[in-house]
């Protein structure tokens, strides 16, 4: 009994940070609508700066207390700068260009951390008062962990009375439930976008600032947060402080438990719940109805036709141009070439599933990662031959796609999103510690092609062909009636409906249809490398396709083919010149999204047929 | 306040909800906006106050061009809207929906307490601290407008407070709307109840299928029983 | 004479308040029936109701004789009733006629296919409706640049695709010039007609149904309270009291009138 009571407090403790980083993400989306990635980079900073000013690496030595504060509110001035500078331009771009801009100051903010502060672990120091542990039911439990258990409320306590009590508050709440309304009696909403930025920067910057203590700071927290941050946000609901009290607390307590109890399966726990919660209510615990994402602003958007016969002799070119490539390059040449088509095939993938089917994923490097686990699996612990090991990964991504896709077809929109990202993660943990099987972070090696395909000339070869065969089959399902299914339902679910399309089982199908598609190149990808790690499954895979398509312009066929190949080649030209290259890549981004909210081939697509309507009306 | 209002057009997607709608409201007079349900009247008001995204005219209040700005400063430039669904903050209480009205007192204009919005609606006092989502039909009407009242507006526009509105409360209401007018203020009233609309107008402009069919003064258009037969009878 | 569509007792509230009230009638074969009242009685509540985008409390909807209460739009739509909405509903990725084909697509089940292409499907008939409502000559045109009286008949089109016995059309000329309205209820009634569909419609503009309608039901906060021929519902002071203000309703102290 005792030992239920300590690891329920262990619990609580753990709740409190992943509270406050998930109350802030929530009000800011509630009032903004803007998904924040950022949101986990405040949490970073806040630790990283908390560190630095208690220790007195600069300057003088704040001490403990002060110097939490003091990175906490440094954290909030940064938010708010942030929603002066960047977002206020993109207010009025389509939701996804916005989320792409918050990912750009999210690689920027890691390469910053590195530049900063050093890729080595920060140990922060005790808090003074609150070190040691205090016994308790006889065992031994920190003290400070006791602090944590109490935050949580306070802050919740905090947040009610702010909320309740205060103008600023009560305006908030207005216009969370509705803005315009809001406006129209003359709430002014640029300063309160920028406040509420302020203070979920702040939540955020404390979330990181308080962990100091009690983990190590190190530069991949900021991921780690923003996954279960939105895991806690959909199981609570967006928008709802008090739902993301309950739901961290969950989340937290199914860790606690389901580490000692069941260790292998804290994951599917988590995953249960979640599935569980949002199947009843699927706008989570405390949320309010869906909150529609747009994948474009769409208003005069062109049909999706055939390819013109420009285009087709373009890519026929390419893949001309590809298939000479081995006569000129040398074999690293080659490899570049072959994990370029690799993610060519798996952005492809991607635009199917949102431009063609609507349905946004920021996970969809599960069915990537499942694709090359399947591959390697079968390898290891089958002795499979190359062809049947790729098809297991086919399979295994598909049956992966059918699963995640029954749930996210039940909901929309955002909650849809950030459910593939918790599945993304689910599977990439699953990779992570099931070492008896997946090898865990060491990863499985001696995944080499068959013999016949061994030479990097003749795998570039096959990539090729599987590359092309591929994005042909796809083609061709767009424009069958399936592909046509999908685009009714992305275009109208009222009209669909009204038609007789049953919407689930049509966006069901096509979540498998990508998701078996991704596979493909996730096969590819693990042969190409000999050996699968769990980054396959990991949150960059998943991003990494949401810029390549969002760059190429999100309707346009080709789009995808651009993107990717620009992305790629930007990531390894300037990896090659330097270990910074995230934050140069960060700042095209933002660049671009600024530049740019259609997407490069949308928006050079834009420019050529202005241009080509110009000159066919001039004389 | 002056608000007039100079071939305004509007449009949701492409279709086009307002023809080249004129209209004028001169200080301390109330203007009925007359139509059956679908003519346009609540488009009318919405794209005033800058919620109709496509829209083009020209909006001038007290001699400032209105017609592009936001949303926000159009509130705050004197001009209080109080739309047709009521839009109550049903989440918040309605002492706190009041407060999310308030703006600084205005010269020239009636300055709002919530105590002497109270006394304009009595029913709304006892209400005071309930979720504006569980009180009535009726109140939220009151509310609505008391809400807007709390920004002190010089000129108001109401779109179509007696819907759905039981008689006896249309005639609080009307009553309301009178106390509003005798300390001055301009008021734009879309109605489809002519009997609230004759009770308190002093001219009428009546809209049909987006384009303005008629305009006069009340008396013009009582003593011709054509016109509404014409416009607004089935 | 069986009726295609009959609703008995139909209710729905919503929180606090009953948008739909005990509401019964019948469309007949071949019938345009109007449905009309003030703002907030209930008509678009009823419409979505038996259009299954909506679940009743109480009542029952029957098309012929099956029961349509608790059915998905898409189910309702198999028994052979189409649908327009308010603001046009239409597929911006696809062309005019492939709207149509898409519709034609679904109702011949053939849309898990994934290797045949679509628009070769069912051309012919997909360009015979587009005929029919006069939009050939845009058949290859994208829907983002139709004008909206052409989005409207293509909408019509897409109704028509399975051989529907029951429209459902909300508002079916919100939006449109007066020209074009007449246009349009005239194309429609004159289908209606030659195919023997029965149509149950909203509006606002009195004078398209009072052209078209051949009887008008109207509701008030949420109950039926006429139905008849349109003379007859014009005569009904009833009616005009709705549409007009109660006259019953005390007049406010110092009212100038």
């Amino acid at each position: 009994m005792a030992f239920v009571v300590i690891q329920f407090l262990n619990g609580l403790a753990s709740a409190a940070d992943l509270f406050l980083v998930s109350a802030g993400l929530s009000i800011i989306f509630g009032v903004t609508r803007i998904v924040n990635f950022a949101h986990g980079s405040f949490y970073m900073l806040g630790a990283y700066l908390a560190f630095t000013l208690v220790e007195g690496v600069v300057g003088p030595a704040l001490g403990f207390w002060p110097g939490i504060v003091a990175a906490a509110v440094a954290v909030a001035i940064l938010g708010g700068l942030l929603e002066v500078t960047l977002l206020r331009r993109i207010y009025q771009a389509p939701e996804l260009f916005q989320l792409l801009a918050t990912f750009g100051v999210v690689l920027i903010v890691q390469d910053l951390v590195l530049l900063v502060w050093g890729p080595e672990d920060r140990i922060g120091p005790r808090a003074p008062g609150l070190e040691g542990a205090v016994s308790l039911l006889g065992h031994q439990f920190p003290r400070y962990d006791l602090f944590l258990i109490a935050l949580g409320p306070i802050v919740l306590g905090a947040l009610f009375l702010l909320f309740r009590r205060t103008r600023w508050g009560i305006l908030v709440r207005a216009a969370t439930q509705d803005r315009e309304m809001a406006a129209a009696l003359g709430v002014n909403e640029r300063w309160l976008f920028t406040s509420v930025f302020v203070l979920g920067a702040f939540l955020a910057g404390l979330g990181g600032a308080v962990q100091l203590p009690r983990e190590a700071v190190h530069h991949t927290m900021d991921l780690e947060i923003i996954v279960e941050a939105f895991v806690v946000v959909v199981i609570g609901g967006l928008g709802s402080v008090t739902g993301a009290f309950l739901a961290s607390i969950i989340l937290a307590e199914l860790n606690a438990f389901g580490i000692v109890i069941f260790p292998e399966v804290t994951l599917v726990l988590v995953f249960l719940v979640m599935a569980v919660v949002l199947v009843i209510r699927p706008t989570g615990l405390l949320g309010r109805p869906e909150f529609a994402i747009r994948a474009a602003s769409g208003v005069a958007e062109p049909p999706i036709t055939p390819q013109s016969e420009a285009a087709r002799n373009w890519v026929f070119a390419g893949v001309l141009g590809l298939a000479v490539l081995p006569v000129v390059a040398d074999a690293y040449v080659l490899s570049v070439a072959t994990e370029i088509m690799i993610f060519v095939l798996f952005a492809i993938s991607l635009q199917f599933l949102m431009g063609i089917s609507g349905m946004v994923s920021f996970g969809h490097a599960a069915s990537f990662g499942l694709g090359a686990y399947g591959a390697a699996l079968m390898i290891k612990h089958a002795g499979a031959p190359m062809e049947l090991a790729f098809l297991a990964g086919i399979g295994l991504a598909a049956l992966g796609a059918l699963v995640i896709g029954w749930f996210c077809v039940r909901l929309t929109g955002v909650y849809l999103a950030m459910l593939t990202l918790a599945f993304a993660q689910i599977a990439w943990s699953v990779a992570f510690q099931w070492y008896g099987v997946t090898g865990g972070d060491n990863g499985i090696l001696g995944v080499w092609p068959a013999a016949w395909a061994a030479s990097p000339i003749v795998f570039f070869y096959l990539t090729l062909a599987v590359t092309t065969l591929a994005l042909v089959i796809l083609r061709r399902i767009i424009f069958a009636p399936f592909g046509f299914g999908l685009r009714a339902c992305r275009d109208s679910v009222l009209r669909a409906e009204a038609i007789g399309i049953d919407r689930r089982q049509v966006q069901w199908l096509g979540f498998a249809v990508a998701g078996a598609f991704a596979g493909v190149a996730g096969a590819l990808y693990a042969f190409l490398k000999g050996s699968v790690f769990p980054d396959v499954l990991a949150v960059p895979v998943s991003v990494d396709g949401l810029v390549m398509v969002l760059l190429g312009g999100i309707q346009r066929l080709n789009g995808p083919i651009v993107g990717a190949l620009v992305y790629k080649l930007l990531q390894i030209v300037l990896a090659s010149y330097t270990d910074y290259w995230r934050l140069v890549i960060g700042v095209i981004i933002i660049g671009l999204v600024v530049a740019f909210p259609q997407g490069i081939v949308g928006f050079f697509g834009t420019r050529l047929d202005a241009l080509l309507v110009q000159r066919r009306n001039s004389p | 306040m002056r608000l007039e209002v100079h071939k305004l057009c509007a449009f949701y997607g492409r279709a086009q909800i307002l023809f080249d709608v004129s209209l004028k409201l001169e200080r301390g007079e109330v203007v009925a906006l007359l139509g059956r349900n679908g003519a346009g009247k609540s488009t009318t008001l919405k794209s005033i106050v800058g919620l109709v995204e496509q829209r083009s005219g020209r909006v001038v209040l007290d001699g400032r061009d209105i017609t592009y700005a936001p949303t926000a400063h159009i509130a705050r430039a004197g001009l209080g809207y109080v739309p047709e669904d009521r839009r109550i903050f049903t989440e918040l209480t309605v002492a706190e929906n009041l407060l999310v009205g308030r703006q600084a007192p205005r010269p020239g204009a009636p300055a709002w307490t919530e105590k002497s919005l109270f006394h304009l609606f009595p029913n709304l006092a006892e209400l005071s601290d309930r979720p504006a989502g569980e009180i009535s039909g009726g109140e939220q009407q009151m509310l609505t407008i008391a809400r807007t009242l709390m920004g002190n507006p010089a000129a108001l526009m109401l779109d179509e407070p007696s819907e759905g509105l039981a008689p006896l409360i249309v005639e609080q209401l009307g009553k309301a709307i009178l106390t509003l007018k005798q300390q001055g203020l301009s008021i734009l009233l879309s109605e489809q109840n002519l009997h609230l609309a004759r009770a308190i107008g002093d001219r009428v402009s009546i809209i049909e299928k987006g384009r303005i069919r008629f305009e006069g003064t009340m008396a013009e258009f009582a003593g011709d029983q054509t016109i509404s037969r014409m416009f607004l009878a089935v | 004479m069986t009726p295609v569509l009959s609703v008995e007792g139909l209710s729905k509230r919503f929180g606090g308040v009953t948008a739909v009230d005990d509401v019964s009638f019948s469309v007949a074969a071949g019938e345009l029936l109007a449905m009309i009242g003030p703002n907030g009685a209930g008509k678009s509540t009823c419409f979505n109701l038996v259009g299954g985008q909506l679940k009743p409390d109480r009542g029952r909807v029957r098309l012929f004789d099956h029961d349509l209460v608790g059915l998905p739009p898409r189910r309702i739509w198999r028994f052979g009733v189409g649908r327009t909405f308010q603001i046009t509903a239409v597929f911006q990725s696809m062309t005019v006629v492939e709207n149509v084909q898409m519709a034609l697509i679904s109702g011949r089940r053939r849309i898990g296919a994934l290797w045949p292409k679509a628009s070769h499907l069912y051309v012919d008939e997909a360009l015979e409706l587009l005929s029919r409502v006069g939009m050939l000559d845009q058949a290859d045109r994208a829907c983002s640049v139709l004008a909206y009286g052409d989005l409207k008949r293509l909408e019509l089109a897409v109704a028509l695709a399975n051989a529907p016995k029951l429209l459902l059309m909300d508002e079916p000329t919100a939006g449109m010039a007066p020209a074009e309205r007449i246009e349009l209820m005239q194309l429609t009634s004159s289908i209606v007609r030659e195919r023997g569909i029965s149509v149950l419609f909203t509006e606002h503009d009195m004078d398209v149904v009072f052209a078209h309608a051949n009887r008008i039901i109207v509701l008030n906060r949420g109950r039926l309270v006429a139905a008849g021929v349109p003379a007859a519902v014009r005569a009904d002071p009833s009616v005009q009291e709705i549409y007009l203000g109660s006259a019953g309703t005390p007049a406010p102290s110092g009212s100038p009138a």
